[in-house]
C-alpha cells in the first residue's frame, strides 16, 4: 500500500467536480491538475467558494470527481470501493476549523477513539496516545474535556487524533480559522514540525500572512480553477483573475 | 466487544429514549401476544371439539353380529380411521339413558338401532374427508342410515380458517408497526450520534464497525421488549381468567422463546434499515 518512490502522494488529473444539487449546475472545480509529493508542505488558498474544501473532500474521498481522476497513495477515485475508503482514511490525518472533537470524552479518549474504531490492539493504545499528546504539547492536559481547553488546545487534540495513525499526509482545512494570532502561530509551528518529520501537509487557509511568512509551495484557487501554483514554471493565465497570494502570475517564475 | 460496550453505553446515555423504545416494542408485541393467545385458545378448543367428530353408521335390525364384526375390522383398516367401536342395541339404550337421565324410564326394549361408531385420525377430520369415508361406509348393504353432522363440521372449519387468517393478518400488521417504531427510535439514536458517526468515518471506521453497536442496541431493545410483552401477556391472561372463569392455555416455552426472538429480529431489522439509510446518505 505504500507509494512507490517518485509517485506523488496526491495526484489530481484534469479533475472537474459538480455537486449534484449545485445552483445552476456550476462546477465547484474545473479541470484541476496538480501533484503533491511525499513530505511536501503545500498551502491551498483562495477566496471562500473557490474550491479548497472540495479539493480536500476529494482527497479523503468524501466526494468522487465528476470527471478526471484523483489518486491518493495508490488508491484511485475511479476504482476505490467504499470499504477501501475507510482503509485510505486511516492513512490520512484530517483536521478541521471546528476541531470536531467529541465533547463527552477527554483529550486522550478523543485521540484513542481514532485507534479504537480502526480495531487497533487495545494494549498499544495508551502508549500511542501518550506519545502523540506529548508531540502536540498537551501531555499535561490528557484528562481534560474539550470544554476545559482553549481553542488552540482543542485544535492540538484534533492534531493528535490526526497523527495517531501515522498518516503519510496531513490534510488541514482552515485549521487556524477559529484561533487568535498567538494560537495560530503555535499551530503553524506544530504543522512545520509534523512536516519536518516526513509527513506531507496540505493546508487550506485564508491567512495570507501565514502563506507569505514561509516559503512553502502555494496553490491558489479561484472559481474552481488553479490560478497560481508557485511550483509551476508556467502559470495558467486566466483572464481577469489576479492571484492574491503575493507573487503576481507574470513574475512567478516557478521554483 | 467494543460494539457491545458502546451499545450498552447508548442505553445509559439515553435511558428515557431506550425505555421508550423497549416499551413501544413491548406494547406492539403485547397486542400481538394477546391475539396469538386468543388464536391459540381457539385452536385448542377446536381441537377438543374436533376429537368428537365421528361417523355413526346405523345397522339394520337382524344383521348377524359376525357380519358386523367383519365389516368393523375392514373399516378399521382405512388409512383415515383411528378407531371403530361396535355399539349393540343394549349399549345404545344404556347410552341414551345416561345422556338423557330424567327420561330414562321412557326408554325400554330394543328399539334403538345398533351402530358402528367410527373415529377418524387427526388430520382427517375435515368435511371433505369425513364425507368420503361416510360414503364408503354407506355402501355396505346393512347400513341403514349414517350421520356425521356435516354442516356442523363445515361450520367448525370455517371458523378455524377465519381465525387463522385474521390472526395472521393482524399479527403481520402489528409486526410491521413494531418494526417502524423500532426503526424510528434507532433513527433518533443514530441522529443523536451523527456527529460521532461522522468523526468515526473520518478517522477510517468501516461501515460494519459503525453499524454494529446500533444493531446490537436494536436487538437488545427487541429482546427486552419481547420479554416485557411476555410478562404483560401473562398477567393480562391471569386477570382475564379470573373475570371470565375460563381455563386458558399460555404459550409453551418454545413459543415464548420464539416470541422473544421475534422481538430481537424486529429490533435488528428496524435498526438495520435506519442505520443503513443514514450511512448511505453520509
Amino acid at each position: 500500500m505504500f507509494p512507490e518512490l517518485n509517485v506523488p502522494v496526491i495526484r489530481f488529473d484534469k479533475v472537474t467536480h459538480t455537486y449534484p444539487r449545485a445552483a445552476g449546475g456550476a462546477p465547484a472545480l474545473r479541470d484541476v491538475s496538480f501533484r503533491v509529493n511525499k513530505g511536501e508542505f503545500v498551502f491551498l488558498t483562495g477566496p471562500s467558494g473557490a474550491g479548497k474544501s472540495t479539493i480536500l473532500k476529494l482527497i479523503y474521498m468524501d466526494e468522487r470527481p465528476t470527471a478526471g481522476e484523483v489518486r491518493i497513495s495508490g488508491y484511485s477515485s475511479t476504482e476505490i470501493k467504499r470499504r477501501e475508503v475507510a482503509q485510505l482514511r486511516r492513512r490520512l490525518g484530517i483536521v478541521f476549523q471546528d476541531f470536531r472533537l467529541l465533547e463527552d470524552r477527554t483529550a486522550e479518549q478523543n485521540v484513542a477513539f481514532a485507534l479504537e474504531v480502526t480495531g487497533a490492539p487495545r494494549s498499544k493504545i495508551p502508549d500511542k496516545v501518550a506519545r502523540v499528546l506529548t508531540q502536540v504539547g498537551l501531555a499535561s492536559k490528557a484528562t481534560a474535556f474539550p470544554k476545559e481547553l482553549s481553542g488552540g488546545e482543542q485544535q492540538r487534540v484534533a492534531f493528535a487524533r490526526a497523527l495517531v495513525n501515522d498518516p503519510f499526509v496531513l490534510i488541514a482545512d482552515e485549521p487556524t480559522g477559529n484561533l487568535d494570532e498567538r494560537a495560530t502561530r503555535g499551530i503553524f509551528q506544530l504543522l512545520r514540525e509534523i512536516n519536518s518529520s516526513g509527513t506531507a501537509v496540505l493546508m487550506a487557509t485564508h491567512n495570507l500572512e501565514l502563506v507569505r511568512s514561509s516559503d512553502f509551495r502555494c496553490i491558489e484557487l479561484n472559481h474552481g480553477a488553479i490560478v497560481f501554483d508557485s511550483a509551476e514554471a508556467v502559470v495558467p493565465a486566466i483572464p481577469g483573475v489576479t492571484p492574491a497570494s503575493g507573487v503576481p502570475a507574470a513574475t512567478a517564475g516557478g521554483k | 466487544m467494543h460494539s457491545f460496550k458502546t451499545a450498552l453505553t447508548a442505553f445509559r446515555r439515553a435511558p428515557l429514549l431506550s425505555a421508550l423504545s423497549v416499551t413501544t416494542i413491548a406494547f406492539s408485541l403485547f397486542a400481538f401476544g394477546l391475539f396469538g393467545l386468543v388464536a391459540l385458545n381457539i385452536r385448542n378448543a377446536l381441537r377438543q371439539v374436533e376429537e368428537r367428530v365421528e361417523i355413526r353408521a346405523f345397522v339394520a335390525d337382524g344383521t348377524p353380529v359376525e357380519r358386523i364384526t367383519l365389516v368393523s375390522d375392514s373399516i378399521a383398516r382405512y388409512p383415515e380411521v383411528a378407531k371403530v367401536e361396535i355399539v349393540t342395541q343394549d349399549q345404545a339404550l344404556e347410552r341414551a339413558r345416561k345422556e338423557l337421565g330424567e327420561f330414562k324410564d321412557v326408554f325400554e326394549g330394543e328399539f334403538l338401532p345398533a351402530s358402528l361408531d367410527v373415529k377418524l385420525k387427526p388430520g382427517f377430520r375435515d368435511p371433505a374427508t369425513v364425507r368420503k369415508v361416510a360414503d364408503r361406509i354407506r355402501s355396505y348393504e346393512f347400513v341403514d342410515d349414517i350421520r356425521f353432522g356435516e354442516e356442523w363440521i363445515t361450520q367448525l372449519y370455517r371458523i378455524r380458517n377465519i381465525a387463522g387468517i385474521a390472526g395472521m393478518a393482524l399479527g403481520l400488521a402489528f409486526a410491521a408497526v413494531a418494526v417502524i417504531i423500532i426503526g424510528a427510535t434507532i433513527r433518533m439514536a443514530v441522529l443523536s450520534r451523527s456527529r460521532e458517526i461522522s468523526i468515526m468515518r473520518l478517522v477510517g471506521a468501516t461501515d460494519g464497525f459503525i453499524r454494529r453497536p446500533f444493531l446490537i442496541e436494536g436487538s437488545i431493545t427487541g429482546i427486552l421488549g419481547g420479554t416485557m410483552a411476555l410478562v404483560l401477556t401473562y398477567f393480562a391472561m391471569r386477570v382475564l381468567e379470573q373475570y371470565l372463569h375460563f381455563q386458558t392455555a399460555f404459550f409453551d416455552q418454545r413459543l415464548a422463546t420464539l416470541g422473544i426472538l421475534f422481538g430481537a429480529l424486529m429490533g435488528l431489522l428496524g435498526s438495520a434499515v435506519s442505520v443503513g439509510r443514514h450511512l448511505r446518505r453520509v
